[in-house]
């Protein structure tokens, strides 16, 4: 038996997804930038996933950009917006500064970095209170009117925390009037209504395999108005905002996925929401010293961040794997070593206590069994290592 | 598993030995900064992860770097800058990988740890370990595993140890390992070699300037760029003394910026003193309650080989505890005739007299 809740990091491909690629992984190979018919028929494919996937983001085709992922998106995000603010002369004040929090994915803090290092910008980082939510005081302190950017994910990889992006929103907009304002929505899309997300800032990134498409499939959804300069250049594809041949298949696949996430959003989200309870309540029952990150109303119904007192979680991932329970410990750097969560240590805990803790997250196609097994295999995992 | 050939042959020797369901590979990622293999050494564990697919093992990745930036890293640097000279490859063994790592296997079930290590353990008929010389003598690590002693040993094994590294490659072909061509590590792991250890140690600590003086007399000899990386027994880059002779470092003192330098025969000692003190065995210089009532004309003294650097000579000497030393401190090495002198820092193994392979035991020169 193996119980997959990992599905923060990835999650199994939908049959509608795999079916829908499956005739542009075949037979229909045409480059969606050509003239003939060939080209057509991939084109009209991408028009209709387009179509298909702005209207279930609330948006209008025309600000959709597809790219090859979360990554590329929070990174045309933070540095195609910075550069087209720096460049415009309808902006009143050169922007000085660019804001995130300190929760951010890597795909975010990590560009936010190098950006303020490459261009001498000054990069504000917003903390997160012990709960995990952005502290919008501090957030109100950071958004003056010289900030170019502000980028607050939607929901944490980490520990699955629901952003106010409403109230933060309305604090970076009168603090911070020429900003562009980005989230990074990649973990709310299987479990929020994305019209509510995309409605109050300037770009969403987003990304397929998140929510049962593939890898290697994102978008960057730009709202009408928003400059924005491409990263990567080339024959102007995306209207002149990313460039590159489309993924015809993956963007396909991504409207299909999204599709049937969207058609179940609530009903998933009901029945997902009673396991990851089930789970939380039976482990913080069955185990000492156990700590719940997060407050459970504050997070999407998918996660459960737990930190066991004494134990490395390095070692309960392997010990778990062993028992056939897939979850995951802070991000993995390039090597497979397991980095200390900097979620975890931006809420105020000490290095100890953040290599504790351990992700559980759950997807629509998480099953009772499952949780079952990891209710009956988690104390042994933790008693071993205390021992 | 480093991504060598010799951790990579020794993982593929005990698949063989014990089959695929009873070896996992471990990776420590030790070092989070930039190094000859790349950031984190990717390059490397990327090789050890594509022989553990090959050998169709589970392979692991360990980020130990917080404890290596403690427990090797920030004590070698101070060290320099207190004037010694500490072996960053056996505080790495002492405190990772024959502790933090052992600790580990342990708690996830594993009975004993491999490595890669030309070094042998030895199990006597009654049940104790000895740690001995690796058979290729030209690669021997027994030196920086000497601080082992027989809990470690107990659950440690060297599958390569038994092997001289032409035949350790010579597996590694026979078995298709992507090492096994891969060039020796060479010199400290966290020590690009384009910047050399004054690169490194330059941008963690102030180096300052001092002067050369004359050992026995105190006459100033001259400037030198930052006492911090001046070693004790050194002579390249000391020049000559007036009889034209080589100088060597015979003393360096960081608080007051002066290396003192002498001829040849100035920088002999009669002996060095040791703490961190281990034994592979029980103590060979008597329990601590016998040396406490001991007084200090009866003092246990036993005939040892000392070997002072990774591949260094071993040579006679005869050891022996302070009476009423604490275990970990006061064993003094009277060689049987004078030595270079050995830079405080500076890891000394003991070997048996009579069986030049078996290691004794360890100290730290004081």
């Amino acid at each position: 038996m193996r119980a997959y809740l990992d599905h923060a990091a990835t999650t199994p491909m939908r049959p509608e997804a795999v079916e829908a690629m499956l005739p542009y992984l075949r037979g229909e190979f045409g480059n969606p930038s050509g003239g003939h018919t060939e080209s057509r028929r991939a084109r009209m494919a991408v028009d209709e996933a387009r179509e298909q996937i702005a209207e279930l983001l609330g948006v209008d085709l025309g600000e959709l950009v597809f790219t090859s992922g979360g990554t590329e998106a929070d990174n045309l995000a933070v540095v195609g917006a910075w550069e087209a603010g720096s460049a415009s002369s309808a902006n009143p004040a050169t922007p000085q500064a660019l804001v995130c929090t300190a929760m951010e994915h890597h795909a975010v803090l990590n560009t936010c970095t190098a950006l303020a290092r490459r261009t001498g910008a000054q990069l504000r980082v917003v903390p997160p209170d012990k709960d995990g939510i952005i502290d919008l005081g501090a957030l109100a302190a950071a958004c003056t009117d010289d900030v170019g950017l502000v980028s607050v994910m939607a929901v944490n990889n980490e520990i699955g925390t629901v952003q106010p992006l409403d109230a933060v929103a309305s604090v970076v907009r009168s603090g911070s009037p020429h900003a562009v304002m980005h989230t990074d929505a990649v973990q709310a899309v299987p479990w929020l209504a994305m019209e509510q997300v995309t409605a109050v800032v300037d770009l969403t990134t987003v990304s397929a395999h998140k929510f049962g498409g593939p890898k290697g499939v994102g978008a960057l959804v730009v709202r009408s108005g928003t400059p924005l300069d491409p990263v990567i250049h080339g024959g102007g594809q995306e209207r002149e905002r990313r460039s590159g041949t489309l993924n015809v298949a993956g963007i396909v696949a991504m409207a299909a996925a999204l599709a049937t996430t969207v058609s179940e959003r609530d009903r998933a989200g009901s029945r997902v929401r009673v396991l990851r309870d089930r789970l939380g309540d039976g482990l913080v029952r069955s185990v000492d010293g156990v700590s719940e990150t997060g407050l459970r109303h504050e997070k999407v119904p998918g996660h459960l961040h737990l930190r066991f007192a004494g134990v490395e979680s390095e070692a309960l991932v392997i010990l778990l794997d062993e028992a056939g329970v897939a979850v995951s410990a802070g991000a993995a750097c390039s090597s497979g070593a397991v980095e200390a969560s900097h979620v975890l240590l931006s809420m105020g805990m000490g290095r100890h206590e953040a290599a504790s803790g351990i992700r559980f997250s759950l997807g629509s196609s998480t099953t009772d069994e499952e949780i079952d097994h990891a209710l009956a295999v988690v104390p042994d995992a933790v008693a071993q290592l205390r021992d | 598993m480093s991504g060598g050939v010799d951790s990579s042959v020794a993982a593929a020797l005990l698949v063989e030995r014990l089959g695929r369901d009873h070896v996992v590979g471990a990776t420590l990622k030790l070092w989070g900064g930039t190094s000859d293999s790349g950031c984190c050494s990717v390059a490397d564990v990327d090789d050890a992860r594509r022989v553990a697919e090959q050998l169709d093992i589970v392979h692991h990745v360990f980020n130990f770097a917080a404890e290596f930036e403690e427990r090797v890293v920030d004590p070698y640097v101070r060290g320099h800058a207190e004037g010694r000279t500490p072996n960053p490859c056996i505080e790495c063994n002492r405190h990772l990988k024959f502790d933090r790592l052992l600790e580990r296997a342990r708690a996830l079930g594993f009975d004993a740890v491999a490595t890669g290590h030309h070094a042998r353990r030895v199990t006597t008929p009654d049940g104790r370990f000895r740690l001995c010389r690796g058979a290729d003598p030209l690669k021997d690590q027994s030196y920086v595993l000497a601080m082992l002693g027989q809990a470690q040993l107990a659950r440690t094994v060297f599958p390569v140890g038994e092997m001289t590294k032409a035949q350790v490659r010579e597996e590694a072909r026979r078995l298709g390992l992507r090492t096994a061509a891969k060039p020796d590590s060479q010199d400290v792991c966290f020590i690009r070699s384009d910047e050399g250890r004054q690169g490194f140690l330059g941008s963690r600590l102030p180096l300052h300037p001092g002067r050369l003086v004359d050992h026995g007399t105190g006459e100033d000899l001259g400037p030198v760029d930052a006492v911090e990386l001046v070693t004790v027994g050194q002579r390249r880059g000391m020049g000559h003394g007036a009889d034209g002779k080589r100088r060597f470092v015979t003393a360096v003192d960081v608080p007051t910026r002066r290396v003192s330098l002498g001829s040849s025969e100035d920088a002999l000692a009669a002996g060095v003193e040791l703490h961190t003190v281990t034994w592979v065995d029980d103590d060979p210089t008597g329990s601590i309650d016998d040396r406490s009532v001991a007084s200090g004309d009866d003092r246990v003294r036993v005939s040892a080989m000392a070997q002072c650097s990774a591949h260094g000579r071993p040579v006679p000497c005869t050891v022996g505890r302070v009476a009423g030393a604490d275990a970990d401190f006061g064993l003094t090495v009277a060689f049987d005739s004078r030595q270079r002198r050995i830079a405080p820092g500076q890891t000394v193994a003991l070997y048996d007299p009579d069986e030049p392979d078996v290691v004794m035991g360890s100290g730290i020169a004081g």
